[in-house]
């Protein structure tokens, strides 16, 4: 008996998750083999996702987005999921280096639920209902849901993430994030906006700066009845640096080894400040 | 389960460099890049950060450029992973070519000349990735090959003469010997 199986369907999965649930889920690996390689983990046995086809699908809906769990960072960036999504491609395209997102996935960001997990914030901005599937049957979660805590899901034994469906928005989108360099780095402070233009809403979250990923109810409250509808107009650079505290006003950050937390609420000032004009920029009239 | 209280798996084969190659005693744990250069002797593909941030470990498999320490060795069986050694020109190829240019492809070639090459710990995984980049992309901007290298550390050469050797493994492949 090999402790290692390569999954190739979901129902496959599914039975030797119903099986051995403590088997430990092996989907893109760039989480998980660097806590094997340091040693912090400990394997009896794997089940590998990435070759399970199922879980590689994606489709684009009028109004939904269906992305299969084991999408890579490199299908969100290059195929056509980026117009419909395009702050889910620019959360992608933030991501390590072009090997790690043509391994890494938008289940195992899930699966991790670090705060700092780029596709995070864009996913609640999109409403994303996350699709469990197990030995009670189907279930969807909003990320809030979700994600637990730090690094917490509430994934019970022998479930796995199969799919993760999302608003197909019309208005501008635009993440943001802030880390020590350009690329290969991991989010210091992050922001998400989508703008919803049938709900003339233009919808914000966070990331990096809490334990889990908030939307900024008031921020987006505020704004939303600041912008000119008709027009896609009335955001001026004073609108948008007071739209940006507030914002910053929502994120609770933490000291640690990454960055401070008054550096990080500063940091989500600016960063969301610079989403807004950006998504509402002269001539786009909030759409994208 | 029956095995579950044995870190070790069955032995299991890989396809490497277009050779079967058999991988015994091996346990579960081990990484795609361990198995190379531990137990297949293929000391090409680097060893540095085994966490994905460098590139020193980069192979394609199936032909996707891939960090070998952050692939499970034994959830590889059956595809075609390509090392630093498999890249070059094939002893079956054309004998004057082989001659010209020692077997060197024009990546290689090119990193020899414009002097990319320091210490060389980094250019296994350069030359891998820069091999990648030009089989997808034979005319990238600058702007494209920045960001095809961004997960490539290397600490002498200062990037510059990398840059260099991409553009001279372009032009020679937009006009060959």
């Amino acid at each position: 008996m090999t402790n290692v199986i390569v999954a190739r369907s979901v129902d496959e999965a599914l039975a030797t998750l119903s099986e051995a649930p403590d088997i430990t889920i092996l989907a893109g690996g760039t989480d998980l083999m660097v806590e094997i390689n340091r040693g912090l983990r400990q394997l009896n046995s794997v089940i590998a996702l990435a070759q399970v086809p199922e879980l590689h699908r994606w489709s684009i809906g009028e109004d939904r987005l269906m992305i299969g769990a084991g999408v890579t960072y490199t299908t969100m960036l290059n195929t056509k999921l980026a117009q419909a999504a395009p702050a889910l491609a620019q959360a992608a395209r933030t991501v390590g280096s072009p090997p790690i997102r043509n391994a890494g996935t938008l289940g195992g960001n899930l699966g991790t639920a670090s705060p700092a997990g780029d596709t995070l914030p864009v996913l609640a901005a999109l409403n994303a209902s996350i699709v469990l599937d197990g030995p009670s049957g189907e279930r969807c979660l909003s990320l809030e849901e979700f994600m637990v805590g730090v690094k917490r899901t509430c994934l019970a034994p022998g479930e796995l993430i199969k799919a993760v469906e999302m608003d197909h928005l019309s208005g501008g989108q635009e993440y943001l994030k802030i880390g020590p360099r350009n690329a290969m780095v991991i989010s210091m402070a992050g922001v998400a906006l989508a703008v919803d233009r049938k709900a003339k809403q233009v919808r914000c979250a966070l990331g990096a700066v809490a334990a889990n990923i908030p939307r900024a109810s008031e921020a987006e409250a505020w704004v939303g009845e600041r912008i000119n509808w008709d027009s896609g107009t009335g955001v001026d650079s004073v609108l948008a640096q007071e739209f940006g505290q507030r914002m910053a006003a929502e994120s609770s950050p933490i000291d640690d080894h990454r960055s401070t937390a008054a550096y990080r609420r500063h940091a989500v000032g600016v960063l969301a400040a610079r989403a807004l004009q950006r998504v509402f920029s002269e001539g786009t009239n909030g759409y994208v | 389960m029956s095995n579950s209280n044995s870190l070790y798996i069955n032995p299991y084969s890989l396809r490497v460099n277009g050779a079967n190659r058999e991988v015994a005693d091996s346990q579960v744990s081990e990484s795609l890049l361990f198995v190379l250069r531990e137990r297949l002797g293929c000391t090409g593909t680097k060893n540095a950060c085994t966490e994905g941030e460098c590139g020193s470990c980069v192979v394609l498999v199936d032909g996707v450029l891939t960090c070998s320490c952050l692939v499970l060795a034994a959830t590889v069986v059956g595809r075609e992973i390509t090392t630093i050694e498999g890249l070059g020109i094939a002893e079956s190829a054309d004998e004057k070519l082989l001659d010209e240019r020692g077997g060197l492809l024009p990546v290689q070639q090119a990193f020899v000349d414009e002097g990319a090459v320091q210490c060389g710990f980094c250019t296994p995984g350069l030359i891998v990735a820069v091999h990648d980049l030009l089989e997808a992309n034979p005319n990238p901007s600058e702007g494209d090959v920045r960001e095809a290298l961004s997960g490539n550390l290397c600490r002498c050469t200062g990037y510059g003469r990398i840059l260099a050797a991409v553009r001279s493994a372009c032009e020679q492949m937009r006009s060959p010997l």
